[in-house]
């Protein structure tokens, strides 16, 4: 077996070094678009606190209850999130409504810190509907760029993989001090929606 | 022997080093508001001191009484503040803020003080009724022009980080020292909340 390994070590070598030395284009001018659509995408999405916190409190949620639940959201909210995207990047307009927004933060990081025994079916809901707003939302936003749909894949990947990372941290938890301080998070969740909604009818 | 300690502490100083000297990309024009929100938000929570004290007192309180108040009232005070703040943004008036502030601490000052062990429901009902008080006077206070996500995360995650400071403190009280050092702590915040409750009469 060892002999074996050694055999191809030279082989592997020289694809690595062959991969290294393979002269790709140089794109000077991605100034104007960062990275390009795809990295575009996947940043918007992590610099979006307004995206990003409702899905790791549905991840933390998920990943609560168990891997099944994990798997569950892992699979349903970037689908969910691409078809909203696509629905999206046909609307001309849209405006997010603050008043949706503080109430995804209430609703997911209340049923997080009460460690909500929710079901399966309702938390296939809960991924499908914050997907299909989100997303919407996020391609009403991004159809003005013809490589939109691009961006919108670099988008549903940072979802998935964040769902994929955060889930499977939490379903891994045994110990209760780790379990309440993901609970805590929610409860801060919950308190910044609560906040939000304050703010949202101080400016209506 | 000696040389096997120092290399971790070498180590550590190396990377220290290494991560002071890396350069950060400078964002010298942020989104408008965004950065600003949450720096703000952060801020606020521990910019006054009769705020800081009730707040850390929480985290000592549910030291000394342990398991389940030790997560308890640091989950109650954030959650019943952020709906004080949300009555304050609103403009619904609640007299005697400042009062109520002060009060707080002289209070939650002599419950670390005596040590205090209420049901866990009075102690969190206590702390809840004093986090609608700091929520209203925060979401009053509330400056104009800032991103609302932003500043509300940075102004729970600072009052959440300051019940955390009290609560790692408060883990001095397994030593029969460390019991005496959060009483006289209770006891020195009791002392700022009559200072301040002498300022708000004044």
């Amino acid at each position: 077996m060892k002999s074996t390994s050694r055999f191809h070590l030279p082989l592997y070598a020289f694809i690595v070094l062959a991969f290294v030395m393979c002269a790709l284009p140089v794109d000077a001018h991605l100034y104007s678009t960062g990275m390009g659509p795809f990295y575009d995408g996947l940043m918007h999405f992590l610099i979006s606190p307004e995206d990003i916190v409702p899905v790791l409190a549905l991840a933390l949620l998920a990943g609560l209850r168990g891997a099944s639940y994990g798997r569950r959201a892992l699979f349903t909210l970037p689908v969910a999130w691409l078809f909203g995207g696509l629905a999206g990047l046909s609307a001309m307009t849209t405006r997010p409504h603050p008043f949706i927004a503080a109430a995804w933060f209430l609703m997911l990081g209340g049923l997080l810190a009460a460690d909500a025994k929710v079901s399966l079916r309702v938390t296939t809901a809960l991924a499908a509907l914050l997907g299909v707003y989100h997303g919407y939302l996020d391609g009403a936003g991004m159809g003005q760029f013809e490589t939109a749909s691009v961006g919108l894949l670099g988008l549903v990947f940072a979802i998935f993989v964040l769902i994929a990372l955060a889930a499977a941290f939490v379903v891994r938890l045994r110990a209760d001090w780790a379990r309440i301080a993901v609970r805590v998070a929610g409860s801060w969740i919950a308190a910044s929606g609560l906040l939000m909604l304050g703010w949202a009818v101080r400016t209506r | 022997m000696n040389r096997q300690r120092l290399d971790p502490l070498v180590r550590a100083m190396a990377l220290t080093v290494f991560v002071f000297l890396y350069a950060q990309t400078a964002f010298a024009h942020p989104q408008k508001g965004e950065a600003v929100g949450f720096l703000t938000g952060f801020r606020h929570p521990i910019s006054g001191l009769d705020h800081v004290l009730a707040m850390v007192a929480v985290g000592l309180w549910g030291a000394q009484l342990g398991a389940p108040a030790i997560w308890v009232l640091p989950v109650a005070f954030p959650m019943v503040m952020a709906f004080g703040g949300m009555l304050g943004l609103m403009g619904v008036p609640l007299p005697g803020t400042e009062y109520g502030i002060a009060l707080s601490a002289i209070l939650l000052g002599a419950v670390v003080l005596f040590e205090v062990r209420p049901p866990l429901g009075i102690a969190a009902a206590l702390v809840g009724v004093f986090a609608i008080f700091h929520g209203h006077a925060h979401g009053t206070e509330l400056p104009p022009g800032q991103s609302a996500l932003l500043y509300s995360m940075g102004f729970v995650i600072a009052t959440g980080c300051l019940h955390a400071l009290g609560i790692g403190i408060g883990t001095v009280h397994r030593w029969s020292w460390g019991q005496k050092l959060l009483r006289v702590a209770g006891g020195l915040v009791a002392v700022g909340g009559t200072f301040f409750m002498w300022k708000a009469f004044a």
